[in-house]
């Protein structure tokens, strides 16, 4: 190995700028998600190698369009840059520069040079510069902005060495001053400085400008600068406004001599067409619709054969288990529980993989911005955004992979309204209960010739989750205050081809997120769940044993049949069965009793969860596959009291609603606590969802009976 | 002196027009730091399907903003 030397760099660079493909060059695998501290951003670092003795850790900040942040992603930027500049400074910035639109990408390089950052800036685009008719002379910008300049293509890998090379060399270069602060307010930046101990003008000003916000401030530093900013009758949005004019002023000068534009009028770009037709009123909507499509078919189709055999694997290690290890509650544990929970994590993902490689082609190729952009202003009339479209579509799959995907969301209003009504969306772990719970009540009718009574059921609660989410979200809009304005000023990238390596980084960091993030609590509760109902108070349980034991003498059952009677009694007496009767007051307004109510129990861990509980309490073994035999089952069950049916149609109805709204997902729950960094989103969520749940269960069941 | 001046939300699809002023001071921030300045030619590339938002071509990419967002981009009169 030899002696290594660590040399840290960060890339920052306006969104779509190229900028997490060169991350994703320089690093490929070497990549590692944690997160800032405080907020709810993900700080992507990986490690780089240069040569032999040098390594380069790479921390890829997100995109920002210039050091005033709007978004709690690009605060970030502000608060690492600030962050390095009063501790642990990073060796230098890459700035990475879209050379397309090189005047506007300027403005963030010349804020960052003025803070005293070496830079090397990475010249990202050039092909589609040239494309627009602008050919960039790189020694005269060079010359001109005194830093090391690397053309570079991120997506093809192209010029990558070269900026290896160029980190492997020290920079000694006189930082330059694009921007004179105390022009703009001398008596503040002196006084700032002073105070602060600190050389940088520009440093000064931007504290002026954003002391309230930054993290790496202390309160008494905040006070004083509050007290200076007071004294001098500080103009923040003016000053703002004066930097950003001179700013463009100066790069315009730089731009003037180093960019040749040969042909005046502008070639109609390609982008401009392919707009035309998927922002259009007809065909826009309709090639939205048919990508909707194919990718529901995908996640429905594509994903059953991955996930069957994620299935059978887990099957399979559980049989081994129980097998190998002599029987006992040890072995019960890891087979039923861990394991269990283990299968609970591991069955997502193939949807969750599915979806985010969707989602990051969508993203890549440029077309997702589309999406937002013509979804917006239906979705606003709810306190949506347009950028809310993709989560909602997701939870259809399942709500864990579409609330990790709100992040595109810079407004926190919306995006926490988002976060907050995407689980009422019908998740494929609702459709085993429908299924069952259909079939039950809901006669196999014709409709109309060629359609089914069960479909159109079926389609009706899909309907009915789309609008409870829908409704709630209007409901959040009302109650929740924010000062935080929601922009929809947001760059339209190019079309691009989607870069495969990108795509696959993405869904491999996804899924590596989901496993281990939501997968550590999945398991958890999983084992929780187990215990309670495999335990119990231990009298009972013996009491049971002892009575199926002469039950099977009197009645001849078979050893199955006797293991299948043992299971359904002895949940009967757990802990779990216990809190189901302990609940059955509860849920008895809404038809249900205390079997159901386990069920409602163990549906916590995962909905599908039901038809294995109803198995097992009407005690036809552990073949969840068997629904037939569930259905009949539930269809002979009498009421004690009326001794007819026991599943009316207001009963399974009541059931069925309640399927639709009730939160019933730890997953669901771990990933908004993940997600909104607090516990109070996925309680006020809980409490919420079961309210409604409850209130719609008990209002149908009444009506109906 | 109240005299109707034209925003970039009073663009049709194609036209062109030279930004002057804002008129609201915080959305100017923003719009000036992505290259939307006073002297900047702006166009109208397309409007989403319900006319809202809409998608300028400026500084040599395209921008979407909101309506009620385009219409603080005052244009210079012709």
């Amino acid at each position: 190995m030899g002696s290594q030397t660590r040399i840290k760099a960060a890339l920052v660079g306006n969104p779509n700028s190229g900028k997490t493909s060169l991350f994703n060059q320089l690093t490929g695998l070497n990549q590692k998600i944690g997160n800032f501290p405080g907020v709810t951003v993900d700080k992507k670092t990986g490690i780089s190698k240069i040569h032999e003795n040098l390594q380069a850790e790479i921390i890829d900040l997100p995109g920002t369009y210039s050091l005033y942040p709007k978004s709690a992603d690009e605060q970030v930027v502000v608060d690492y840059l600030f962050d390095a500049l009063l501790k642990v400074s990073p060796d230098f910035l890459i700035v990475v520069i879209d050379a397309s639109t090189l005047e506007r990408n300027l403005l963030l390089f010349t804020q960052v040079r003025d803070l005293g950052f070496p830079v090397i800036l990475a010249l990202n685009m050039l092909d589609l510069a040239e494309k627009s008719g602008k050919h960039i002379d790189i020694e005269k910008l060079i010359n001109k902005l005194n830093v090391p300049v690397v053309p570079i293509n991120a997506r093809t890998g192209e010029g990558v060495d070269k900026i290896k090379a160029a980190m492997a060399c020290p920079i000694h270069n006189i930082p330059e001053r694009y921007l004179k602060p105390l022009e703009l307010a001398e008596d503040t930046v002196l006084e700032i400085k002073d105070q602060m101990k600190i050389t940088n003008d520009y440093m000064a000003l931007l504290l002026a400008h954003q002391y309230d916000g930054m993290l790496s401030l202390s309160q008494y530093d905040k006070v004083q600068i509050k007290h200076s900013v007071e004294a001098h009758n500080f103009q923040s949005n003016a000053i703002q406004s004066a930097e950003t004019l001179k700013r463009y002023d100066v790069i315009r000068g730089i731009i003037k001599d180093t960019i040749h534009t040969p042909i005046k009028h502008q070639p109609v770009r390609l982008t401009d067409k392919i707009d035309k037709i998927l922002t259009h009123k007809i065909y826009g909507f309709a090639f939205f619709f048919f990508v909707l499509f194919v990718m529901f078919q995908a996640i429905f189709a594509w994903a059953e054969i991955p996930m069957d055999a994620i299935d059978y694997l887990v099957g399979s290690l559980k049989s081994l288990v129980q097998n190998t290890f002599p029987a006992g509650k040890l072995t019960d544990l890891i087979s039923e529980g861990l394991i269990a929970g283990l299968g609970g994590v591991l069955i997502f993902i193939p949807q969750i993989a599915i979806l985010f490689g969707f989602i990051a082609v969508l993203e890549e190729s440029g077309y997702m911005s589309r999406v937002m952009y013509i979804m917006d202003k239906a979705m606003r009339q709810f306190g949506l955004s347009g950028k809310s479209v993709v989560p909602l579509i997701s939870g259809v799959a399942c709500a864990v992979p579409a609330i990790m995907a709100t992040r595109s969301i810079d407004n926190w209003k919306e995006r926490l309204i988002t976060i907050f009504v995407t689980p009422f969306m019908s998740c494929s772990a609702r459709i085993p209960v429908y299924t069952v719970l259909i079939a039950l009540v809901i006669p196999s009718k014709p409709v109309l010739g060629i359609f089914n009574l069960q479909g159109f059921a079926m389609m009706g609660l899909y309907l009915l989750g789309f609008l409870a989410a829908i409704l709630s979200a209007v409901v959040m809009h009302w109650i929740l205050k924010s000062k935080e304005k929601g922009y929809f000023i947001m760059e339209l990238p190019t079309y691009k081809m989607p870069r495969w390596k990108n795509v696959g980084l993405a869904i491999f960091e996804k899924v590596k997120t989901f496993v281990f993030e939501a997968g550590k609590i999945i398991l958890a509760i999983s084992v929780v769940l187990w215990v309670l109902a495999t335990y119990g108070p231990s009298n009972q349980m013996k009491e049971v044993e002892e009575q199926v034991i002469k039950e099977a003498k009197v009645n001849h059952y078979t050893p199955r049949e006797q293991a299948n009677v043992l299971s359904a009694k002895k949940l009967e007496v757990s802990y779990a069965g216990h809190f189901g009767k302990f609940i059955e007051p509860v849920i008895e307004p809404l038809g249900f009793d205390w079997k159901i109510g386990i069920a409602l129990i163990t549906s916590f861990a995962a909905r599908e969860v039901f038809i294995g509980t109803m198995a097992t309490i009407y005690s036809i073994g552990d073949q969840s596959e068997e629904q037939e035999t569930i259905i009949q089952k539930m269809r002979s069950e009498k009421d004690a009291v009326t001794g007819g049916t026991f599943y009316t149609v207001a009963r399974a109805m009541s059931l069925l609603i309640f399927y639709v709204f009730a939160m019933q997902c730890m997953s669901t729950l771990a990933v908004v606590y993940r997600e909104t960094k607090s516990w109070k989103w996925p309680i006020i969520q809980f409490v919420f969802m079961t309210a409604v749940a409850y209130f719609s269960s008990w209002a149908v069941y009444a009506w109906l009976s | 002196m109240a005299k109707t001046r034209k925003s970039v939300a009073d663009l049709k699809v194609g036209e062109k027009g030279t930004v002057c002023c804002f008129n609201d001071e915080v959305m100017s921030l923003k719009l000036m730091e992505m290259g939307c300045l006073p002297g900047s030619e702006v166009a109208l590339s397309h409007k989403a399907p319900f006319g809202d938002p809409i998608c300028i071509s400026v500084g040599g990419y395209s921008l979407s903003l909101r309506v009620k967002e385009a219409s603080t981009i005052m244009l210079i009169e012709e």
